[in-house]
C-alpha cells in the first residue's frame, strides 16, 4: 500500500492500522478518508469532534531583535497588534499583492515568532523569507521538529481537557499557550480550518502517535473519530476558508480573494502594499464569491463558468457540502456580476447548470 | 462477496442477464473506492449504449466517475429511485441500486466479460500493481 517517493508523517502507521485511504497530497502520503467515509467524518466534526493529522504543514521560526519589524514588512497583517501568545491569519505576498502563501503568525515574544505554512509551500516560503531577511533576524525551517494534530468540533475542548491541567477555556479563539497534554509538551493553539471551535496541537514527532491514541480514547465518549483530508476540504469550504493553489495563488490578490481584512494599509510599508493600495483606489475587476448550484449538478474544481454563454472563469473549489446538503463552490466573477443573487452557469460535463451567488460563509457555527 | 450469478467489467460494473435484458450496476469494490455516493446521472430509456463506452456518471463527495456499459443495446429503464437516494449504491450495490436495464443487441459480447472469480483476481492484481 505505501506509495513510492512520498513523505510520511509520524502518524502514518496509525493511519495504516485504522484503514485510512492513503493518497498523494502535496508530496505527502496522507489519509483522504477512513472506512467511516467523508460524510460521516464531516458530520462528526460539526456535531461532536474529529481528529486530523496535519503534520504535513510547515513551520518557520523567526527569531531575533528585529523579528517584529521583519514580519511587519514581510506580511500584510499588523504584527504590532499581536500580544504574546496571540495568533493571526496573514499571508506572504508578492510585490503584485498576490499570494506566495497564506499563513498563521504565532507571537511568543517580540523577538520570537512561529509561522505555520502550507505543506506544498514550505520550501518556497522559507526561501522567500530568507531572501527578504533584514536586520538581526534568524529564519529557520523547523518543520521536522513538529507533528501537528488538529482536534475540531463542539466537543473538542472537553476531550483535550481530560488530558491536560492547562485551563482550555482561558485560551481565547486565536490565542495559544504551551503546556503538557497527556504527558507531551505541546503548543496548544485555539485555531482550526473547519469553521468549528477546536485546537491545533504542535508536538514532537516521536510523541505524536501516543498523543493521537490518547486523544481518541479520551474522545470516544464524545463521539470523536479520525477525519481525513477529504472532509477537511469540505469543512473548510463550508466555512469559506481559502485553499492555497485553488482559491488563492500567485495570480490572485488579497483584495480579489476577499481577504482585504488581513491587509492593513495603515500600518506602513510591506511587500505588495503599493499595488494593493492602487487596486483599492481603482477598484477591483473581479472578486472571489461563494455560490450554490440551482440546477441538478455538482460543481467541481476547474469546471468552466459562463455568463450569458461566454466563459469568464473556472470554479476554484467545488463540492457537495455534507452538512448543508447543498452543492456549493467558490469562483472569481467579474465585479459587476458578483452581487448576491447573480445567476451564472457552471459547465458540468459540457452542459450548463445554473448557479447563484450567495452570502458567505456558507456555514457559520452558533456561538 | 461478488455474486457468482453476475458478469463483471474491468471498469467495475456488473450485469445480470435474464433473457435478452440485463440489469447493470457497479460492484461493491467500486462503491468502496468511490466513498459516499451523492449524485447519479443516468440515461433516459430509449438511449442507445455501446459496450465499453460511458452511459452516465456517478459522484461521491470527493470525485466523479464515469459509468461504462458492459454491453451494447437500448436502455429500457433507469433506476429513478437513485435520484433521491444515491446512497443506496453504497448500501446495496448488487440489489436495490441497479442503475439501468439494457436490452442487449449482441449477446455474444457477454463472452468478453469476467466471471465473479476472474473479477476477484482482477481487483487483487489491480491493487498489487
Amino acid at each position: 500500500m505505501p506509495i513510492n517517493d512520498l513523505r510520511q508523517t509520524p502518524l502514518n502507521p496509525v493511519h495504516q492500522r485504522a484503514g485510512g485511504k492513503l493518497v498523494d497530497f502535496a508530496g505527502w502520503e496522507m489519509p483522504i478518508e477512513y472506512p467511516t467515509g467523508i460524510k460521516t467524518e464531516h458530520l462528526a466534526v460539526r456535531n461532536a469532534a474529529g481528529l486530523f493529522d496535519v503534520s504535513h504543514m510547515g513551520e518557520l521560526e523567526i527569531k531575533g531583535d528585529d523579528a517584529l519589524n521583519f514580519l511587519q514588512r514581510l506580511t500584510p497583517n499588523d504584527v504590532t497588534r499581536l500580544a504574546d501568545y496571540q495568533v493571526h491569519y496573514s499571508a506572504l505576498l508578492t510585490p503584485a499583492g498576490t499570494f506566495v502563501d497564506d499563513i498563521l503568525v504565532y507571537r511568543f515574544r517580540h523577538d520570537h515568532f512561529l509561522l505555520c505554512v502550507n505543506a506544498a509551500n514550505t520550501k518556497k516560503d522559507y526561501e522567500w523569507a530568507l531572501a527578504h531577511k533584514s536586520g538581526r533576524v534568524s529564519v529557520s525551517n523547523v518543520s521536522q521538529e513538529y507533528a501537528q494534530l488538529a482536534i475540531q468540533g463542539p466537543k473538542a475542548m472537553l476531550v483535550v481537557q481530560k488530558l491536560t491541567t492547562v485551563s482550555l477555556p482561558a485560551i481565547k479563539n486565536y490565542w495559544f499557550t504551551t503546556g503538557m497534554v497527556s504527558g507531551a509538551e505541546c503548543i496548544i493553539s485555539r485555531t482550526g480550518y473547519t469553521g468549528e471551535d477546536g485546537f491545533e496541537l504542535y508536538v514532537a514527532p516521536d510523541r505524536a502517535c501516543e498523543l493521537w491514541n490518547r486523544l481518541l480514547e479520551a474522545g470516544e465518549e464524545f463521539g470523536l473519530i479520525p477525519v481525513g483530508l477529504g472532509a477537511r476540504n469540505t469543512l473548510r469550504l463550508e466555512a469559506k476558508m481559502a485553499l492555497y493553489g485553488h482559491d488563492i495563488d500567485e495570480t490572485t490578490t488579497a483584495y480579489e480573494a476577499d481577504l482585504g481584512w488581513i491587509v492593513k494599509l495603515e500600518k506602513g510599508d510591506f511587500i505588495g502594499r503599493p499595488l494593493l493600495e492602487k487596486q483599492k483606489g481603482e477598484g477591483l475587476a473581479r472578486k472571489l464569491v461563494g455560490f450554490e448550484m440551482v440546477g441538478r449538478g455538482i460543481a467541481r474544481d476547474n469546471y468552466p463558468i459562463r455568463i450569458n454563454g461566454a466563459q469568464v472563469s473556472r470554479v476554484t473549489s467545488g463540492s457537495p457540502a455534507p452538512f448543508l446538503k447543498k452543492n456549493v463552490g467558490l469562483a472569481y466573477l467579474p465585479m459587476e456580476h458578483s452581487y448576491i443573487g447573480a445567476n451564472f452557469d457552471v459547465m458540468v460535463r459540457e452542459a450548463p447548470v445554473k448557479a447563484v451567488v450567495v452570502p458567505t460563509p456558507f456555514f457559520k457555527r452558533a456561538r | 462477496m461478488n455474486p457468482k450469478n453476475l458478469l463483471y467489467t474491468r471498469e467495475h460494473e456488473w450485469i445480470s442477464v435474464e433473457g435478452d435484458v440485463g440489469a447493470v450496476g457497479i460492484t461493491d469494490h467500486a462503491q468502496k473506492e468511490l466513498g459516499d455516493v451523492v449524485f447519479i446521472e443516468l440515461p433516459e430509456s430509449g438511449t442507445l449504449v455501446e459496450a465499453g463506452t460511458p452511459f452516465g456518471s456517478i459522484e461521491s463527495v470527493k470525485a466523479v466517475s464515469e459509468l461504462f456499459s458492459p454491453v451494447s443495446g437500448t436502455v429500457t429503464e433507469a433506476n429513478e429511485t437513485l435520484v433521491t437516494k444515491p446512497e443506496a449504491v453504497n448500501e446495496d450495490p448488487y440489489g436495490q441500486a441497479w442503475l439501468v436495464r439494457i436490452k442487449l443487441s449482441n449477446k455474444k459480447e457477454l463472452e468478453d466479460l469476467l466471471t465473479a472469480e476472474e473479477y476477484t483476481t482482477f481487483i487483487e492484481e489491480e491493487a498489487g500493481a
